[in-house]
């Protein structure tokens, strides 16, 4: 008894010692991998800026537009009506200059491009040609950061509710291996292979265009209800269909691919061995399948919310769906190039952010990360 | 070779391969059928050739063979053109000149009403313009006088549903209803009136100022369906853009997915070969393009260069090649580097190049294939979504642009559900198809997942 009772506080000393050294270590993976992922990121965005302009492409388009808008200025300007062809041609060219030097055109293209990296990565987006915020402002920065929630909100409760029903649904037929629910699966995985939008079409042809009980799409009703309780139903109600149908396009494969490592896992040694102990169904499925499953289903996860992600302009098109995937299809119909370069620059943040996230999950779940990072 | 063939005397045992390969069958047959019946040049003119190639064609009209599944039959078009000898043609001398009246007469049984009414004039004559009035006799026996005018020279049409004096006309002798159908029902119609069926007569009589004055008309009564497809916006046939869709998608998703999995395929074993630098070089490029947003780099694309089908497959490619696949054949060659069989091509002093493509390689084809196959569908469905976002191929019809064409001009919202579901179909036909094909294919090659 006396022994045991010295034996405890010991053996608690220890776990905090291997607790922080755990953390140590975590936080180094965490650091490591921040890193990584940061030059990565710099990288990607530095390739961005180099399709977007490659070429000097896109500043012909600008300073074509620059020109022209300065002769229009000119030519309306009453000031200027008395200068002959010449002169007037002369201020014209004077202003280009000077137009030019001020959004820095006149550089050479490698020492631009990488103003533009800085630009990009401090979030410095620039000025839309066309598009406005709600507020009326013209910066990119704002109209893209108005529409980020609306991406947030859509994007992160479906991974979400995808990860968890997924996780629910997997267990349950690895237990029923065979059974009627699970054939069904397999058979349904290949429907995986069409897009998200692809099945919203046909939900909205479905339960708003037929039924006509959900909405076409949008984010709420309009007008917006007024008090908060309601805005959040009516966005809740909003959200039903773009949610069926994301979750539609992934269920299935996701389901059944884990399913598999959840069988595979459950054919171990172990396994046996803990079923031999006497142990319960439950308890051996927790500890002894879905621990060590885990991060290779965050492994795979990772890749079907990048799909997610990728997809996310031509989804919230068809939603009509007011969030930065839109906001970049709006862009592209308008030749907003600022804004069609920015959306890209979050979307590239965005992926480096969701990837981070969950190698961190990854580190605290795969013990072999803990023990020796 | 045996394995292949192996494969395929297995494939027999998997009814989704069976189903998946037939699908693929059924596809490549229609686009040989596609390319054969309509040549590329012949269907970017029907495709994209303006107003006139298509004039006769009802707008946004479901397919013919919904009449089937109804009970009250949709009307089809009626096209009766003069020069095809469709009109009765009297023509007798007055004065200088001469009157010309042309007599059509058409059975009308569907139980709706049509959808517009067109005249096409096609006149040549020396100095005045003719001057054409235009009758209308219903089956029961009522006269409607439909127009006047002075025909222009070469082609002009008439359109019965535009024309301000008609349509007060109808509402003052029929009752308050668009005008086709007011001359297809008695007047004072009731609430929803039914087309009186029976023969109805059109007469256009022209008088010309000089003997050698031409007029042809067409008359055209647009119907409520149309072929096997129906129509688009433009009174574009839908069944050409579903046709070439076929090729089209079938050649982009092969394209794209044999060039990603083999190049793929092809680095991952370089890497694995020649490590170190290399292999580190390939494994952090990976890490880089797996971050990069690989639709909106197509979007940019697509807007700042071209929207060319080509370029963009080009662009797919090289932006998938470092793709997640790199390391699942990183995890295999690893493995086959180790096998005796390498370490004995080494031992006899095969070249780096030789073990990598006549060693490494083939050993893993076998996985390769149904990855292949499984890819196809993504690709598919990438050319689609670029399509939809209205970034697709400007000359070639998709089934991608159909479906944009649909959701921008509202279809959902008007209930023209067959614009949406036709090309849809077809894609999920195109995507179930090969998706059930490469699944049954990686259960057959990689046995050790059959059981699962």
């Amino acid at each position: 008894m006396s022994e045991q009772a010295l034996a405890i506080p010991r053996k608690r000393v220890r776990s905090v010692s291997f607790l922080q050294s755990t953390f140590a270590r975590l936080l180094r993976y965490t650091l490591v991998r921040g890193v990584t992922i940061f030059i990565t990121v710099v990288i990607g965005v530095y390739l961005t800026v180099m399709i977007a302009n490659m070429g000097g492409y896109v500043d012909q388009i600008r300073k074509g537009e620059i020109r022209e808008n300065i002769a229009i200025q000119v030519i309306n300007d009453p000031a200027y009506r008395s200068l002959s062809a010449d002169a007037k041609r002369q201020l014209i060219e004077e202003r280009v200059r000077l137009e030019e030097k001020r959004l820095g055109l006149d550089q050479p293209f490698l020492i631009r491009s990488f103003r533009f990296l800085e630009n990009a990565l401090t979030l410095r987006l620039g000025f839309a040609q066309l598009m406005n915020s709600n507020s009326g402002s013209r910066q990119v920065r704002l109209i893209l950061l108005e529409r980020l929630p609306a991406t947030l909100l859509l994007f992160g409760t479906e991974n979400l509710f995808l990860f968890f029903l997924s996780l629910f649904i997997a267990l349950m037929l690895s237990r029923q291996y065979g059974s009627l629910w699970d054939r069904l699966f397999v058979v349904l995985s290949p429907t995986s292979s069409a897009p998200g939008w692809f099945y919203g079409l046909f939900l909205i042809l479905i339960f708003a265009g037929w039924l006509r009980i959900l909405p076409f799409g949008d984010l709420v009703d309009a007008p917006p209800p007024q008090t908060p309780l309601l805005y959040a139903l009516s966005v809740a109600k909003h959200m039903i269909l773009p949610i069926m149908a994301l979750t539609l396009s992934a269920i299935f494969l996701s389901v059944y691919s884990w399913r598999t490592f959840f069988l595979i896992y459950s054919s171990e040694d172990y396994v046996e061995l803990a079923k031999a102990k006497g142990l319960s169904g439950r308890t051996i499925e927790r500890r002894y399948i879905l621990r060590p499953t885990l991060p290779t289903i965050v492994t795979n996860f990772l890749l079907t919310v990048i799909g997610l992600w990728t997809g996310a302009p031509i989804f919230e098109t068809v939603f009509n769906w007011p969030g930065l995937g839109r906001t970049l299809y709006q862009a592209v119909g308008l030749f907003d190039v600022p804004v069609i370069v920015g959306s890209t620059v979050i979307f590239a943040y965005l992926l480096a952010i969701t990837v981070f996230l969950l190698d961190i999950i990854y580190a605290i779940l795969d013990p072999r990360v803990r023990v020796s990072a | 070779m045996q394995t292949i063939k192996d494969a395929l005397r297995e494939i027999r045992r998997y009814p989704s391969a069976i189903a998946g390969l037939f699908i693929v069958f059924l596809l490549v047959l229609v686009s040989i059928y596609a390319v054969i019946t309509i040549p590329y040049r012949e269907a970017i003119t029907l495709w994209r050739g303006g107003e006139g190639t298509w004039r006769n064609l009802p707008r946004t009209v479901p397919p013919a063979w919904i009449n089937y599944f109804r009970s009250q039959k949709l009307p089809e078009t009626i096209a009766l053109d003069s020069r095809k000898g469709a009109a009765e043609r009297q023509e007798s001398p007055l004065g200088d000149g001469k009157t010309i009246t042309l007599l059509y007469t058409f059975d009308y049984r569907a139980d709706d009403f049509p959808r517009e009414i067109n005249i096409f004039f096609e006149t040549a004559f020396q100095e005045r313009s003719p001057f054409a009035s235009i009758t209308w006799y219903t089956p029961d026996g009522r006269e409607i006088a439909i127009a006047d005018l002075a025909l222009r020279s070469g082609s002009s049409s008439f359109r019965f549903n535009q024309d301000d004096k008609l349509i007060r006309r109808i509402r003052r002798q029929i009752g308050d209803v668009p005008v086709e159908v007011g001359l297809f029902v008695a007047p004072n119609p009731p609430e929803n009136p039914r087309p009186l069926k029976g023969t109805y007569q059109v007469k256009i009589q022209a008088t010309a100022f000089d003997p050698e004055t031409q007029i042809d008309a067409e008359v055209v009564v647009y119907g409520k369906v149309y072929g096997i497809a129906g129509t688009d916006h433009l009174r574009r046939d839908l069944r050409i853009a579903l046709l070439w869709g076929a090729p089209v998608a079938l050649s982009f998703g092969l394209l794209a997915a044999a060039g990603t999995t083999i190049t793929t395929m092809i680095i991952a074993a370089i890497g694995v070969w020649f490590s170190g630098v290399v292999d580190n070089l390939i494994q952090r490029i990976t890490e880089v393009v797996m971050m990069l947003p690989l639709l909106p780099i197509l979007i940019m694309v697509g807007t700042f260069y071209s929207r060319s089908i080509w370029v963009i497959l080009g662009v797919t490619i090289l932006l998938s090649i470092f793709g997640s696949g790199i390391k699942t054949y990183r995890a295999v060659f690893m493995q086959v580097r180790e096998s005796p069989y390498v370490e004995a091509a080494q031992a006899y002093g095969a070249s780096d190049w030789r073990i990598i493509f006549r060693y490494l390689i083939p050993r893993i084809v076998p996985m390769l294939i149904p990855n292949l196959v499984t890819m196809i569908p993504s690709y598919v469905f990438l050319e689609a979504s670029l399509a939809v976002l209205g970034l697709g191929d400007p000359q070639l019809p998709t089934w991608g642009k159909v479906i944009q064409d649909a959701v921008a001009h509202g279809a959902p919202y008007k209930a023209l559900y067959y614009w949406v579901l036709e090309p849809a179909a077809l894609l999920m036909a195109t995507g179930l198809g090969f998706a059930m094909l490469g699944f049954s294919l990686d259960r057959i090659f990689n046995p050790r997942l059959r059981e699962m």
